[in-house]
């Protein structure tokens, strides 16, 4: 009985957690590129959230891509770059630069945990 | 032709101490050399790649400064000489210092000079000419993507490394379907590119953001084969009938795509000096790709 009860409540919880998630403003990411790192490098996101990926370089232009959820984007000097994702399952989901951005380029590389 | 082949392979295992790999186009199910005709007009021409002339990096390869000095004395030790010689791109290290990108490149050139060989073809890599979209590139070597034909085999080298985000291009693209167009369907084409056109590990950036844009315009003819480099070791993929052949590198090997979480240099190994290095023969066997060979290096 107390699992049936555990199960409805968080199957509640889910429920008002995505009704809740729709109803106001996705929550904004800021993620920093430099050579050759992202700040923070693990993006930790829930299945269902809405979220903007918002990304600003602090030298020159880099790129994001994350192939397994066809991500792309390019981040421009100057500009602030939105990402809008919803995850819809979990994992990890490695990303890295997609602008050759120099000799380290290949090590500029990051994760987005979806939990 | 066993015969010639014979010679070759003795040849081949004269290459010590280099990443070089040996194309015969024999190998290549090429009509002109194996066709009904049965008229033999074969010749074998070498790819280089990844030389990455600048690079420094005692724990991935402590000779950097004479691995590619000691590829081109080997090569030039051959008996039967290769018709022409191409170097893949990543000829140099990249470097944020315009100036001493150039000097990288004028040393590169004064090395390969000294290759032995009548023909000698270059290829940008990203390495070479990403950062400043192929302009110091193009003033020591010229074109980025061209045309030759040799002895009826057509070849294209394709740059998808000028444009930092590894694109072919629009403008790019629309050349290669003008070029194509002049060439017979039937034809025996080699393209040579720096990137994978396919979709090897994007997940490393082993992509071409638009091959397959450039694969869909190879598809109607029957007889491509590509050669590349960039992910510094030996791979085979078919895209359809296309077959795609990368080279070894000539400075360190890199893993296999996704045997690691993270890619990175293989250190270097003091007990097998220059293993992942090493050099490949494409043989024929009646008129489609035989016996494909990979001879380990050995310290030369």
């Amino acid at each position: 009985m107390k699992y049936l009860i555990s199960v409805a409540a968080f199957a509640l919880f889910t429920l008002f957690s995505t009704f809740a998630w729709s109803d106001s403003a996705p929550r904004t990411i800021q993620i920093s590129a430099k050579r050759f790192e992202y700040t923070p490098s693990e993006i930790h996101l829930k299945v269902g959230e809405p979220v903007v990926l918002e990304f600003k370089t602090e030298d020159k232009k880099h790129g994001f891509k994350v192939p397994a959820l066809g991500l792309v984007a390019v981040i421009k000097q100057g500009e602030v770059t939105r990402v809008p994702f919803t995850p819809t399952k979990t994992g990890r989901f490695e990303f890295h630069c997609s602008v050759f951005c120099g000799s380290g380029h290949e090590s500029m590389t990051g994760a987005i945990i979806v939990e | 032709m066993a015969k010639k082949r014979e010679i070759n392979r003795r040849d081949f295992l004269k290459i010590t101490g280099i990443g070089a790999g040996a194309v015969f186009a024999s190998g290549l199910h090429l009509p002109f050399a194996f066709g009904q005709s049965g008229k033999a007009d074969d010749f074998y021409f070498l790819q280089l790649s990844d030389t990455h002339w600048g690079f420094k990096g005692p724990a991935v390869n402590p000779h950097a400064d004479v691995t590619l000095k000691q590829a081109i004395q080997t090569v030039n030790s051959l008996s039967v000489k290769p018709d022409f010689i191409v170097f893949t791109g990543d000829l140099t290290h990249t470097t944020d210092d315009p100036k001493e990108r150039r000097t990288r490149m004028t040393q590169f050139k004064e090395i390969a000079a000294g290759l032995n060989v009548k023909k000698v073809y270059f290829l940008p890599g990203e390495h070479d000419a990403s950062l400043d979209e192929g302009a110091a590139y193009k003033e020591h070597f010229g074109k980025t993507h061209y045309t030759f034909v040799h002895k009826g085999v057509h070849f294209i080298a394709l740059d998808n490394v000028s444009d930092p985000e590894g694109a072919v291009g629009d403008d790019q693209i629309k050349w290669l379907k003008s070029e194509l167009a002049k060439i017979k369907k039937s034809a025996p084409i080699v393209v040579l590119t720096h990137r994978p056109l396919f979709d090897l590990m994007p997940d490393w950036d082993w992509a071409t953001k638009d091959g397959k844009g450039v694969i869909d315009l190879l598809m109607p003819y029957p007889n491509v084969t590509v050669f590349y480099g960039h992910i510094h070791q030996e791979n085979h993929f078919n895209t359809g009938h296309i077959a795609h052949h990368s080279a070894k590198s000539l400075i360190f090997p890199l893993p296999a795509p996704g045997s690691v979480p993270k890619k990175a240099p293989i250190p270097w190994d003091a007990s097998h000096p220059y293993r992942g290095l090493g050099f490949r023969s494409i043989e024929e066997e009646t008129g489609k790709i035989g016996e494909v060979t990979e001879y380990p290096v050995v310290k030369g």
